[in-house]
């Protein structure tokens, strides 16, 4: 027996805005080479979740660990540097809106290798493109795109290097059924060919259960429930068996909210 | 009662804090040539007109000013001294300064604050490149290089805008003129001109930038980061360059 070796270790993580408390004291653990596919409510955290495990933001307590190290002792420069070990799609996309989609593509395989010849970036930047159903477009800018292409721009961008961790924020929101099976096809062999580790944020449920290794339910700023997707889908729980089945009434929507602190008007 | 003073020091903070990551940064690879191109050409080479005419045209008033008052005693042969000795020292970098203010600082501010609140600069850091690194370093040496250089041109135009006006409008001598306007004139004079106008691109760029990099809140916050940008960069000018004159002569 050898121990689970977990690539990214969170434990008592909260997280507040304001007065908002958005991760109320979150634990989770994902393998190497794991797919984790996170589901919630909009508005749940899952997109701040992300940016904890990429060191974008920063727990007010609890600990983010990847390859064993504590993110919070990295250095400004270090924590740079850490993240090549990453990519990761935005869910509004964040293109370099004054860059053309080739140069967006290219941007990270310039800065990683920066003797990197033309050549090798445009061969990767076409088969990045290529892989995510688009054509034509190296020359346009963001702005000329749909949101759809947007998105799978992004997408592109993320997975140019290979890193060995890939964070998709609803990488298949607003595109077509068939689109979508096109995504979940390369992150399925991203895991595959390169044993890369991937947390997928998604609404969509046939999506969620195609590439997940394990279902993770976001509620209330806590992991409610992780499950491979036979478990998550045969679980009893009510406030799952609400979420799976989209029913407005039940307990996920009768809860009481968590409370917030009052602030007083001045 | 506090929150004017309280925010003035977090400003104050940020701005250092930029600064400093802009130090530190400054020699560490990888270089990007074309950042510092485009910024070079976007704030030597563009800013050259509005830069020019505002020489061109502070240059004449102060000779129709200065006419007008040493007329009174009959000093009129000095006025090329006076204008040429106020624009090199003074006014060409000042007034350059708060034009580039008005348009680097404003444009840095505001593209900074987009990329901000379209998480472009999340984006940045998520490819492993430093934000700071990558958009700042450029905008900030590429302004202290680039404004020196066009005040400097700003003091040959605007010593040209007075003589132009003397000769042409005064009828003044225009060998006398130029005499008199170089005779008292040295290089100490130019060089402390030029000194402020590097400090002052050092601030208006460092300024403008920090504004838009801790921009939040969508369009709006952008907006107001482009006029926060633009009014503490004038600010800044003026209040350091009070100082500055104090400390230089
Ligand atoms: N930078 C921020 N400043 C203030 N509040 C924030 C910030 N980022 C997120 N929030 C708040 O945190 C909560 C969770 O946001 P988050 O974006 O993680 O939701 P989400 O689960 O990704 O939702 P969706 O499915 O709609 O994308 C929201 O209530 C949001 O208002
Ligand atoms: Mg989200």
């Amino acid at each position: 027996m050898t121990q689970p070796t977990f690539k990214i270790r969170l434990q008592g993580i909260h997280k507040s805005f304001g007065p908002k408390h958005v991760l109320t004291g979150l634990d989770l653990d994902i393998a190497e080479g794991e797919s984790l596919v996170i589901l919630g409510g909009s508005g749940s955290g899952k997109s701040v979740l992300l940016k904890h495990i990429i060191g974008l933001l920063q727990p007010d307590e609890g600990t983010v660990e990847v390859d064993g190290v504590d993110l919070s002792t990295l250095g400004q420069r270090q924590l740079i540097e850490f993240r090549r070990r990453f990519g990761m799609s935005f869910q509004e996309g964040a293109l370099f809106d004054s860059m053309t989609v080739w140069q967006n593509i290219a941007f990270p395989l310039q800065r990683a290798r920066p003797r990197i010849a033309t050549a090798d970036i445009s061969a990767r930047v076409e088969q990045c493109l290529e892989s995510v159903g688009l054509q034509g477009v190296d020359d346009k800018v963001p702005a000329e795109l749909s949101g759809g292409m947007r998105r799978r721009v992004g997408f592109a961008r993320a997975i140019a290097l290979q890193p060995q961790i890939l964070l998709f924020d609803e990488p298949t929101t607003g595109l077509d059924p068939v689109m979508t099976a096109v995504i979940d096809e390369v992150i399925n062999n991203l895991r595959r060919r390169l044993g890369s580790t991937t947390i997928t944020i998604t609404h969509d449920l046939t999506s969620a259960f195609r590439i997940a290794d394990r279902i993770a339910m976001l509620h209330r700023g806590q992991i409610l429930a992780v499950a491979p997707p036979d478990e998550f889908r045969a679980s009893d729980d009510p406030r799952l068996q609400q979420f799976l089945e989209g029913r407005a009434e039940g307990p996920l929507t009768d809860d009481p909210p968590p409370q917030t602190t009052q602030v007083p008007d001045p | 009662m506090f929150r004017p003073f309280e925010s003035f020091f977090l400003e104050l903070g940020r701005t250092t804090q930029i600064f400093v990551r802009v130090l530190l940064w400054t020699f560490r690879p990888p270089y990007d040539p074309r950042q510092w191109l485009t910024q070079m050409v976007r704030v030597g080479i563009q800013s050259i007109p509005v830069v020019l005419l505002t020489a061109v045209f502070t240059g004449g008033v102060m000779a129709l000013q200065i006419f007008t008052v040493l007329a009174r005693f009959g000093a009129e042969n000095y006025v090329g001294s006076i204008v040429g000795l106020a624009m090199v020292r003074e006014l060409a970098a000042v007034l350059g300064a708060l034009m580039i203010a008005g348009r680097c600082g404003a444009a840095m501010g505001a593209e900074l604050g987009a990329m901000r609140v379209t998480q472009q600069i999340d984006a940045l850091e998520v490819l492993a490149t430093d934000p700071v690194h990558y958009l700042i370093v450029p905008r900030v040496w590429a302004t202290t290089l680039a404004l020196p250089l066009l005040i400097a041109l700003a003091d040959a135009v605007g010593i040209f805008g007075g003589y132009v006006v003397s000769v042409i409008v005064m009828g003044a001598n225009p060998a006398t003129y130029l005499d008199i306007t170089f005779r008292y004139m040295d290089a100490n004079d130019v060089m402390s001109g030029l000194i402020k106008a590097a400090v002052f691109g050092l601030l208006i760029a460092t300024i403008g930038c920090s504004k838009g990099f801790h921009a939040k809140g969508g369009a709006e916050g952008v907006g107001r980061a482009t006029t926060a940008a633009v009014v503490t960069g004038s600010i800044a000018v003026l209040v350091v360059n009070f100082f500055l004159t104090k400390l230089m002569f």
